[in-house]
């Protein structure tokens, strides 16, 4: 039987202005395919990729913001946010959207997927990590 | 003289150098990832704020509503103006610098 693994991607990239944040998505959705023990990172401007509300009607680029509400269903389901990264850019709690998953161990009741946790909570969470995959 | 600035303020320091050199009178433009230093309380703001007391500031506003930033997050006295409104900035003024 093959082991699990724990790997981590690190999201470091706003949603629009290059493609790292998109690509880090699908390597991500892509990957929980193979049944590892997976979390997602997001620090620096990364924080943006889960800011809520955002809308390209009329920029005439691709929305995957609803993407990442599909992570639950892949049991990616522990995405931990950086507090001093939302801090210094104004962000709090309740600007970013609101990610779930069922929790089949526990009659299937809705949790959050999003973790904020400090830096230094972070810092030793990827010391826990065998693979770290950055985008 | 209209500055366009498309990087993030916490990615980059395009917006911090075009502040430093862009004269008292022109113009500040965000557009693209440069749209969140048009956010308020953010690390960046300060600067944005004092670029205020002397130029004009605006933001594209696809832009930000792509990022799902609302008007309310915006910097006191930043204008958001559409794509119409960049070519009307573009066409006001002599002469642009987009820092990339």
């Amino acid at each position: 039987m093959a082991t699990t693994k724990k790997f981590m991607y690190v999201n470091r990239h706003p949603p629009y202005g290059t493609v790292y944040a998109l690509e880090g998505l699908e390597v991500v959705l892509v990957g929980a395919a193979f049944e590892q023990d997976v979390s997602m990172a997001f620090i620096g401007d990364g924080v943006f990729q889960l800011k809520k509300g955002q809308d390209t009607s009329d920029s005439d680029m691709k929305n995957f913001s609803p993407a990442y509400k599909a992570l639950g269903d892949y049991e990616v389901n522990k995405l931990y946010v950086e507090r001093e990264s939302l801090n210094e850019r104004g962000l709090g709690d309740d600007d970013l959207m609101e990610l779930t998953w069922e929790d089949e161990d526990d009659d299937w009741s809705e949790k959050p997927s999003i973790h904020i946790i400090s830096r230094v909570q972070l810092a030793d969470l990827l010391e826990e990590q065998d693979v770290i995959l950055h985008f | 003289m209209l500055h366009t600035v498309n990087k993030s303020p916490f990615a980059t320091n395009s917006l911090q150098t075009c502040l430093g050199l862009a004269k008292s009178g022109s113009t500040l433009l965000l557009i693209e990832d440069g749209v969140y230093g048009a956010l308020v309380g953010t690390a960046a703001a300060e600067a944005v704020v004092q670029a205020l007391q002397e130029m004009h500031v605006y933001a594209l506003g696809p832009d930000l509503k792509s990022r799902g930033i609302e008007k309310e997050k915006l910097i006191e006295g930043i204008e958001v103006v559409g794509y119409d409104g960049f070519v009307a900035l573009a066409v006001a003024n002599d002469k642009v610098q987009n820092w990339l």
